[in-house]
């Protein structure tokens, strides 16, 4: 199935390559839009933003798996990111990481059969000094305890229809 | 005592708090000044670089040609990506004005017509209040052509922001060049250095958020002032990130040359339960780390640090208890490093991921001695050989946690060495060479 930007994401692309003397520097960014519509990153994506930044396919894939943020299968709706790094990992954060890891019953990347949580094991997201921490999607948690991630996990099961969500 | 980067004005980050407070009126005195005072009054403040390296800010300005048909760039580095460095969001959130105003400067500085703000992708929110920041700026007419008029000066800049996506290779400064570029995130040989050769081949400067961030006050209070806060050599406020086992973690302004002691049992409140400490990394997981024992009188600033047999990074202090497992420590720094190598140089790619397998078989508890050895082999054998710095700064926290800590580390393997699997590291990562082969 072909993949077209809305208009309105289109001119939010034409700002973003506004900001550079080429095209091509407006990937990244074109990239985010594309993922915030479509959810994911699948091949029709990358070859209409090659299209329009005058990019080859080749090149965008090249950019898509160079970064971490930018994902090549669905993700779930509550995309959940725990960092383990030394800071984190000395405060409890393999904890964290363990409960979460319980509570969805996926592993690292995987996605839960109703497609509401995924899960990643993320490198230091400079929260060392609140930590250990979680992300959700975009937003930050911070000075976690076990007892923070279940009402967490639990806040995010409302915004899910009927039905869905994670057995707390 | 006083704060430069981060002072404790209520809502400084807001625009008209800011200008209340005296923000802009370094620009406007900047931009009454030849390009050529600002570079020495920078150079002669002793400024050196908050992202790392501690390079003397004046003098890398200094480096950017004057005469050149090609346009000239700015690239102000937040990728923030160092584990234990947290430091670049305050700015971000709590003072960006001056951030912003900083960048005027310098690229008032250096002729550049546009900069370039690299945050990290995972700061989505950080990204919307530097965004919201500037268009406030742009609003009010102190960024882009209406500034013209606003500080009555023909010149002008623009000020974009670079949204990264999950690469800490990126805050390498020709890595973050090529991402902004839209090409993949790898590193470029150097020479030729950005100042020649940065930005689409043009003239090109990247500095840090936090260097930038002092460039308003050394402007307004004088070279002289700022000269002397702190040490001599490394003069200034740093903002230092304490993580790990202490009881008040959290970012601390304070003078360059303050103890190391002071700031974790002051100001950092101290280790939890009173334990003793058992390690210390002083700058972000790269930097060699000290044993407890070895802080007693350490000054942090760059050449303090150096005398001491380290270095001060990001200035982001990890603070490691007695009870902390060493071994699972440095394996997770490995792991990190091995996940982030960008693979163009296969000392780096393979080493990062020999080192990360080397010490998970120790932690397995699968380790030999010659392991010990092994490990400081392939860290120098990284180390030097690379295109960029990240080979360093994976082989520096093993080959000093290793040297500091060798009976730790030699008290976690057995006596006996396990040919079966050292034969296995050797190999490469995926040809194992039977034993039976290796006999003859
Ligand atoms: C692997 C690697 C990662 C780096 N990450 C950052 C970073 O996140 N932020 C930063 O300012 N500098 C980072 N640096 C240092 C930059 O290359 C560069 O030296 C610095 O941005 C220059 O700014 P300064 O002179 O103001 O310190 C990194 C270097 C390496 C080798
Ligand atoms: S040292 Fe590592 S990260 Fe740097 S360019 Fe080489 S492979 Fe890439
Ligand atoms: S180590 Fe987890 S946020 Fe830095």
């Amino acid at each position: 199935m072909d993949f077209k930007f809305t208009p309105e994401n289109l001119a939010r692309i034409n700002k973003e390559i506004a900001k550079y003397p080429l095209k091509k520097s407006a990937v990244m960014a074109t990239l985010y839009i594309a993922q915030e519509q479509n959810g994911y990153i699948s091949n029709e994506v990358i070859k209409e933003v090659a299209a329009i930044l005058e990019m080859t396919s080749e090149e965008v894939l090249g950019v898509v798996t160079f970064y971490t943020m930018y994902y090549q299968k669905p993700m779930g709706k509550n995309h959940i990111q725990v960092c383990t790094n030394v800071s984190c990992m000395l405060r409890g954060g393999y904890d964290i990481w363990n409960l979460v890891k319980e509570k969805l019953g996926v592993d690292n990347m995987g996605v839960t059969s109703d497609g509401n949580f995924s899960l990643e094991e993320v490198e230091c997201m400079g929260s060392c000094g609140t930590a250990p921490m979680l992300a959700v999607n975009e937003d930050y948690y911070e000075n976690l305890t076990k007892e923070k991630v279940e009402e967490i996990l639990k806040s995010l099961t409302p915004t899910l229809s009927k039905g869905e969500g994670v057995k707390l | 005592m006083e704060k430069i980067v981060l002072p404790d004005i209520k809502d400084i980050h807001i625009l008209d708090v800011y200008i209340q407070n005296g923000g802009y009126t370094a620009a406007k005195k900047a931009f009454s000044q030849s390009t050529d005072d600002i570079i020495d009054q920078v150079k002669k403040s002793g400024l050196r670089g908050r992202g790392g390296a501690a390079f003397y800010a004046g003098l890398k300005w200094s480096f950017m040609p004057k005469t050149t048909d090609k346009p000239k760039y700015l690239c102000v580095n937040g990728d923030e990506s160092e584990p234990g460095s947290f430091k670049d969001r305050q700015i971000f959130e709590r003072n960006p004005q001056q951030l912003i105003e900083g960048i005027l400067i310098t690229c008032y500085a250096i002729g550049a017509k546009i900069a370039y703000i690299y945050i990290r992708g995972e700061y989505h929110k950080w990204v919307k209040l530097m965004q919201k920041a500037l268009d406030d700026a742009y609003a009010a007419g102190y960024i882009g052509e209406a500034m013209k008029e606003k500080f009555s000066t023909d010149f002008y800049c623009n000020i974009y922001i670079h949204k990264g996506a999950g690469a800490y290779i990126c805050g390498e400064e020709s890595s973050l060049m090529n991402s902004i570029e839209g090409q993949r995130g790898y590193p470029r040989v150097k020479p030729p250095f950005p100042a020649q050769n940065g930005l689409w081949g043009c003239p090109t400067t990247i500095n840090n958020v936090e260097t930038i961030t002092n460039i308003p006050q050394i402007i307004n209070k004088g070279w002289e002032w700022f000269s002397k806060i702190g040490e001599p050599k490394h003069p200034g406020t740093i903002l230092f990130g304490v993580s790990g086992h202490v009881n008040k973690p959290g970012v601390y302004e304070l003078p360059s040359g303050t103890l190391l002691t002071d700031i974790i049992y002051n100001y950092a409140g101290g280790v939890p339960g009173n334990k003793n400490i058992l390690c210390v990394i002083p700058g972000g997981s790269s930097m060699p780390p000290l044993r407890g024992d070895q802080l007693e009188g350490v000054k942090m600033d760059a050449e303090s640090l150096k005398a001491a047999g380290t270095s001060i990074g990001t200035g982001g202090i990890i603070v490691m208890d007695e009870d902390t497992d060493l071994v699972k420590v440095l394996a997770r720094i490995a792991h990190f490093y091995h996940h982030e190598s960008c693979g163009q140089c296969t000392p780096c790619r393979e080493g990062t991921g020999w080192l990360e397998k080397i010490l998970k078989r120790i932690l397995a508890g699968n380790g030999s001695l010659s392991d010990i050895d092994l490990l400081v082999t392939v860290a120098n054998q990284i180390e030097g050989n690379t295109i960029c710095a990240l080979g360093e700064a994976a082989a520096w926290p093993v080959r000093f946690m290793v040297a500091r800590f060798r009976d730790y580390f030699e008290a976690r393997v057995s006596k006996e060495v396990n040919l079966q699997v050292a034969n296995k590291v050797h190999s490469m990562r995926h040809t194992a060479i039977p034993l039976a082969d290796l006999k003859n």
